[in-house]
């Protein structure tokens, strides 16, 4: 195992990440201040509690969610898009480094940027709506888990991607509108039975209602579920990484 | 650390066939050994396979059939080793252009799996005349620095073998002697040279053997002295008082030529031959009342050769 490789592969990625502090840590908690604002204290002290939970708490798991996700996506699908824009990529390429190395260095510096933002922003929650922590355990290893699991499917996107819009497409046009109709705004309960069906075919309601089981102990899906559904979809990833790697698709060919 | 060019190859070749996914067979049985120790130059026009052969054997493009070893290691089973031992300067400056001179150079040290090693890094940008620029944004630096900081990274993980993949294009003549300079150093410093260029005055400076692939085929490898002596040609050229219609009929001959002026007789010939036949000519010359005012002779160029070897296949 080559660690030399994967610390500076890591240790460059998250020195970029502090160079654009601005742009990695505070942009994206500005936006959520700003839904907590709207959503949380001015909509949210109109609206009924769900499921004995304030609108304000109840929708702090899934905007935490949507940031974390978004985060993953952009991070790990810009850090190995960028060499391949610039061509630096043929160091990495002619370098001792396994594929395993290459995805450890890149996926686990996009992961450990997203579990960052996501607790600033959960700091952030806290200044404006009261929560709980039922779970901190489960909590951490949900957060931990969907950084990964999100950041190797944006390391795919990096590798698919030929152009800046491609780049931007999945997190706008994917990403997003999953996250808003995954239940980060509502409990899936509220829906009528055909949507909420609908709904379950939706990857990011498991990380939703696994991560708002952590924090107050109820979930629209059992917690087991939510966790075997997140390690399928990591698999999944593993999986498309694998054949990327050995096929050379868009990098070696 | 001096290391005596031996015969034994530090690159070895074999069978070496690539071609892409869009059909284009960019290598045709590649066979190539690289010598320890020397610097050698592999010519060839635009598309002719340099640039795939150096990142077929470097591990940026996936090989097709054939193998490669570099010093004794798979570069397919045994790619770890075989990279570890490989530094290369490819064509085009590809840098992060956001990043210091220093993190770049160090980063690279690092994906080669060598421990931080500040000294050498240092004793690198130095001899590369970067040392005052290594907290610098390489987007701050000019062309030949940031040429310079592609070397120092290649040279940061202390390879054994350098390719430099067309080192000196577009750089100005004092930045390509300075490179011509660093070359030879490293020579001396034992690390192995493969060098792709255009100018063939660099690889006639530098090269001790020329390899010249076209069109995907290796069509010539030869020591440097040993290809001038083979194929290089000499001539004498005699500038006439008086100009000429056209050569006295006895003095028709292949290797004799006038210009369309009429004031020069050109004289090809054969250096490796016992005669040349320079003296029998001019004493022709006199006989005939055909007098000149002065001479000059030429060695055929490495670009001569070159463009006549390549144009011969065309």
């Amino acid at each position: 195992m080559n660690i030399q490789a994967i610390r500076a592969i890591y240790g460059f990625e998250m020195a970029r990440f502090f160079r654009t502090i601005t742009q990695s840590l505070l942009a994206p908690v500005v936006s959520t201040s700003l839904y907590f604002v709207v959503f949380g204290s001015a909509i949210g002290s109109r609206m009924t509690d769900i499921e004995g939970v304030t609108y304000g708490a109840f929708i702090v798991p899934g905007l935490t969610m949507l940031s974390v996700l978004s985060q993953s996506v952009s991070n790990a699908s810009f850090g190995i898009y960028m060499p391949r824009f610039v061509g630096t990529i043929f160091e990495i390429l002619s370098a001792p480094i396994s594929a395993v190395e290459i995805v450890v260095g890149y996926v686990g510096a996009a992961a450990s940027k997203s579990v960052v933002v996501g607790i600033v922003i959960l700091l952030t929650a806290r200044m404006f709506v009261t929560f709980s922590v039922v779970h901190p355990f489960w909590m951490l290893a949900f957060l931990v888990l969907t950084s990964l699991t999100f950041s190797l499917f944006g390391f795919i996107i990096g590798i698919w991607a030929d152009g800046f819009e491609k780049l931007q497409i999945i997190p706008l046009m994917v990403i997003t509108p999953l996250t808003f109709l995954g239940g980060s705004f509502y409990s899936i309960n509220m829906l009528p039975p055909f949507w909420q069906k609908v709904t379950l075919c939706n990857p990011v309601v498991y990380l939703v209602s696994g991560f708002r089981w952590s924090f107050y102990g109820t979930s629209d899906v059992s917690v087991e579920l939510s966790l075997g559904m997140t390690f399928l979809f990591m698999l999944a990833c593993l999986g498309c990484i694998t054949a990327i790697f050995r096929s050379g698709y868009r990098i070696k060919n | 650390m001096i290391i005596c060019m031996g015969a034994d190859p530090i690159i070895s070749v074999q069978g070496l066939c690539k071609t892409y996914a869009s059909g284009f067979e960019a290598l045709r049985n590649i066979n190539l050994e690289i010598r320890r120790g020397e610097i050698f130059a592999l010519l060839g026009p635009n598309g002719a396979g340099k640039t795939t052969l150096i990142n077929v054997i470097c591990g940026i493009v996936n090989p097709g059939f054939g193998t490669v070893h570099a010093d004794g290691f798979d570069i397919v089973k045994d790619y770890r080793r075989a990279r570890a031992t490989i530094g290369l300067v490819p064509q085009e400056l590809t840098h992060d252009m956001f990043e210091k001179v220093w993190n770049t150079v160090a980063l690279s040290r690092g994906l080669f799996g060598k421990a931080p090693n500040p000294a050498h890094i240092e004793k690198t940008l130095k001899s590369l005349s970067l040392w005052d620029k290594k907290d610098n944004k390489i987007m701050t630096l000019s062309g030949g620095m940031k040429r310079r900081v592609m070397i120092a990274k290649a040279l940061s993980h202390e390879p054994n073998i350098l390719f430099l993949d067309e080192p000196t294009a577009g750089v100005d003549v004092t930045l390509r002697r300075e490179m011509w300079d660093l070359v030879l150093g490293l020579r001396k410093a034992g690390v192995t040279i493969i060098l792709t260029t255009h100018y063939i005055d660099e690889a006639q400076e530098m090269a001790d053997r020329i390899g010249v692939i076209h069109r995907g085929e290796i069509i010539m490898v030869e020591e440097k002295a040993t290809l001038m002596r083979k194929l290089g040609k000499k001539q004498l050229t005699l500038n006439l008082n008086t100009p000429l219609k056209e050569l006295p009929a006895d003095l028709c001959d292949p290797q004799l030529a006038l210009t369309d002026d009429g004031l020069q007789i050109i004289y090809t010939f054969d250096t490796r031959a016992e005669h040349t036949g320079i003296a029998e000519l001019i004493k022709r010359l006199g006989d005939r009342g055909i007098d000149f005012k002065d001479l000059q002779t030429k060695q055929s160029s490495l670009e001569d050769i070159f463009v006549n070897l390549v144009g011969s296949r065309a």
